[in-house]
């Protein structure tokens, strides 16, 4: 890697983000940018809207101001006018049925065309539905030009390429490590139903070298072998692992780890660390971490950002922030007068 | 005190028993109905059984596909199964103008294929227009809203139907014809055959399809964790609409079946079928496929047993005996959850 990473153009930017709960400023218009290549760190005590900055930042919610540019592209901002989109699905149909309805009570239409034009309302209905469900490209920048803003949904986030673990394990429990690491690849899989029920070549081929892949991705984490067991029958660290593969099964460019060390023993904890690294170096991946030991972070990140109460009170290299006066504050309280 | 090792040692030595006998125990005991079955009713009545527990294994699939993934008991389930039945009816006899058998295989094949072709894509799309329209809307709402709902539409279909076709039975052409094949002294109408299997190949399909390809593990995920399945890049809205489309398509199956078998439908099929279809669901464990196919086949013999035993006129009242009698042990089914991993 030449150079600092901090110097790279940002992958992510977060412009003046507020997510309020009723009276509650969660997260208070927070500028946040995350240079490409780089392991930046965002922490805080308890409560301090690190989680809620985070979801925000997926697409779990929606935030109340600001917004979030990703890859040059934005995501997610305050939706606009979104009630107007389910308009959009029943409006044709409603504006045939209308007029089949005028032409019927003039007289000039009956019988078998009056049946043949409502079947056509009905088709029409049926089909601005699929649309509203399958969202085709074309469909979504029809309605961005139109003024309606949808902010990017988590699965919409994914196909833009962020990955995420959680801060308490959300594994498929009943489901192998295998098939774990299949359903986060799911984006990057396109067989559709009729090829699947159809078993063409393709999806054949296209599930082989899934498999094979998902594999590798084991083999990456430390799971090698393990991948018939049910995620349920893992040990811990495992388990962390293997949300850490099924989160790169989606090929993200960014990936965000929520609290990967939690409730982690030293020895894998330092393992831990090995493995971020070397998905920095290794795999040029961009890396977002909230976590409470301050070990890991302080060793790995290129810069650190300190949440308290919504607001950004720090922000710089480990060594700034840990002599910065506020944070002290922020975490062991006012020193005694 | 010499007691009291001897007894732990007794029950120590009880357990790995028990559980060695276990998956011994699923084969014997299915076997044992099966040949007990069939030596009560005789060949016949045990096909016929098997026919009837087919078509109510097609319906109950819909109705665990759904609640394993929302958690809607979709009580127009039964209705889209009806609906099913006379989309097959008017496309075969209103629009090709059928009414009797057809023997010649050459013209009898495509038109079953087009038969069960037209009904599962029409079902498919009004399913997952219902899902749009009328549960999509109340996601987030508490589960008593749907399920209302749910009442809701199946009421309406009825209704568009009864006004359509009139409140008296319809007749669907049977256009399969009516021979039997004889084994030794047993006759056994082909229709049955061609119904069972063409049921048994589409729930071996669906298993297939939920086990092993992207769009069954975005299901599956999807039952087991909302949240997590999108935060891994499933979309939600469009699983959903999948297994309601999925669903919906094997109750439109169903309904070709059962027009084929009986040759009469009528606006309220659906709601015994479907009240019968939905125990089945629960017998085998309610959000589990397999399970909802066994608990079919288990009301078919149910049923057939009953008339066999001359209590015709108290099958259903046998059919839901066995319902509470079952719960009662095993609240969860036979299967517990499968698609899901939530009660």
């Amino acid at each position: 890697m030449s150079g600092n990473p901090m110097d790279n153009e940002p992958i992510l930017v977060a412009d003046s983000v507020t997510r309020r709960f009723g009276g509650l400023v969660a997260v208070n218009s927070v500028d946040f940018t995350i240079p490409e290549g780089s392991i930046v760190s965002l922490i805080g005590p308890n409560g301090a809207g690190k989680t809620t900055f985070f979801n925000v930042l997926l697409g779990v919610i929606d935030p109340t101001a600001g917004s979030v540019v990703f890859r040059g592209r934005r995501m997610i901002a305050r939706p606009e006018r979104i009630g107007f989109e389910s308009l959009i699905w029943v409006l044709p149909a409603v504006l045939v049925g209308l007029l089949a309805a005028l032409l019927a009570e003039a007289g000039i239409v009956s019988g078998r065309l009056l049946a043949l034009l409502g079947f056509i309302t009905l088709l029409i209905l049926i089909g601005s539905l699929l649309l509203g469900i399958i969202r085709p490209v074309w469909y979504s920048k029809g309605l961005e030009r139109i003024g309606i803003f949808r902010s990017a949904r988590p699965n919409d986030m994914v196909t833009a390429g962020v990955g995420r673990t959680f801060q308490n394990i959300r594994l498929f429990h009943n489901m192998t490590a295998i098939e774990n690491v299949l359903v986060g690849m799911h984006t990057q899989l396109h067989g559709n139903l009729l090829e699947a029920f159809l078993q063409t070549p393709r999806v054949k081929a296209e599930e082989k070298a899934a498999e094979q892949r998902a594999d590798e991705l084991l083999t990456l984490v430390g799971l090698r072998g393990k991948g018939n067991e049910a995620a349920r029958n893992l040990p811990y660290g495992d388990q962390r692992r293997l949300e850490i593969a099924r989160a790169l099964a989606a090929e993200p460019k960014l990936l965000l780890l929520d609290e990967p060390a939690a409730g982690m023993n030293p020895k894998e904890t330092l393992d831990l660390v090995a493995l971020i690294s070397r998905l920095r170096n290794d795999l040029g991946l961009t890396i977002l971490l909230i976590e409470h030991d301050m070990k890991v972070v302080m060793g790995i990140s290129d810069r650190v950002t300190v949440l308290d109460h919504g607001e950004k009170i720090a922000e710089g290299t480990p060594d700034q922030v840990r002599k910065d006066p506020r944070v002290i504050e922020a975490y062991l309280g006012a020193p005694a007068a | 005190m010499t007691a009291l090792p001897a007894t732990s040692e007794a029950g120590g030595a009880r357990v790995p028993m028990g559980a060695s006998l276990k998956p011994l125990l699923r084969l014997v005991v299915p076997a044992v109905f099966l040949v007990g079955a069939y030596a009560f009713m005789g060949p016949e009545q045990f096909v016929n059984a098997l026919t009837r527990g087919a078509i109510y294994a097609l319906i109950a699939l819909g109705y665990t596909m759904v609640y394993g993934i929302i958690e809607l008991i979709n009580f127009a389930h039964g209705d889209m199964f009806m609906m099913g039945a006379f989309v097959s009816l008017t496309f075969l006899g209103q629009i090709l103008g059928l009414t009797g058998s057809i023997t010649d295989i050459a013209r009898l094949a495509p038109l079953l294929v087009a038969a069960f072709f037209v009904s599962m894509i029409v079902m498919g799309a009004i399913g997952v227009t219902i899902e749009r329209l009328a549960y999509k809307p109340l996601r987030g709402a508490p589960r008593l809203a749907p399920l209302i709902t749910a009442i809701g539409v199946s009421f309406i279909l009825q209704n568009i139907v009864m006004l359509k076709y009139g409140p008296f039975q319809t007749n669907s052409p049977k256009i399969f014809p009516s021979f039997d094949i004889v084994i030794g002294s047993a006759k056994i109408p082909a229709l049955s055959v061609f119904i069972i299997v063409v049921a048994l190949s589409m729930m071996v399909a669906l298993q297939l399809f939920i086990s092993r390809t992207r769009l069954g593990r975005a299901m599956r995920s999807t039952a087991a964790d909302r949240d997590a399945a999108q935060l891994m890049g499933v979309n939600i809205n469009r699983t959903i609409a999948i297994t309601f489309l999925i669903g919906a398509a094997l109750a439109g199956a169903a309904g070709v079946v059962n027009g084929l078998q009986y040759g009469v439908s009528r606006f309220d099929d659906g709601f015994q079928a479907g009240l019968k279809a939905f125990t089945a669901a629960v017998l085998g464990g309610i959000g589990n496929t397999v399970g909802a196919a066994l608990g079919g086949f288990i009301i078919g013999f149910i049923e057939v047993g009953a008339t066999v035993m001359g209590f015709s006129r108290w099958g259903p009242a046998i059919v839901f005996g066995v319902l509470v009698i079952v719960l009662v042990f095993r609240p969860s089914g036979l299967l517990g959850q499968q698609l899901g991993e939530r009660a």
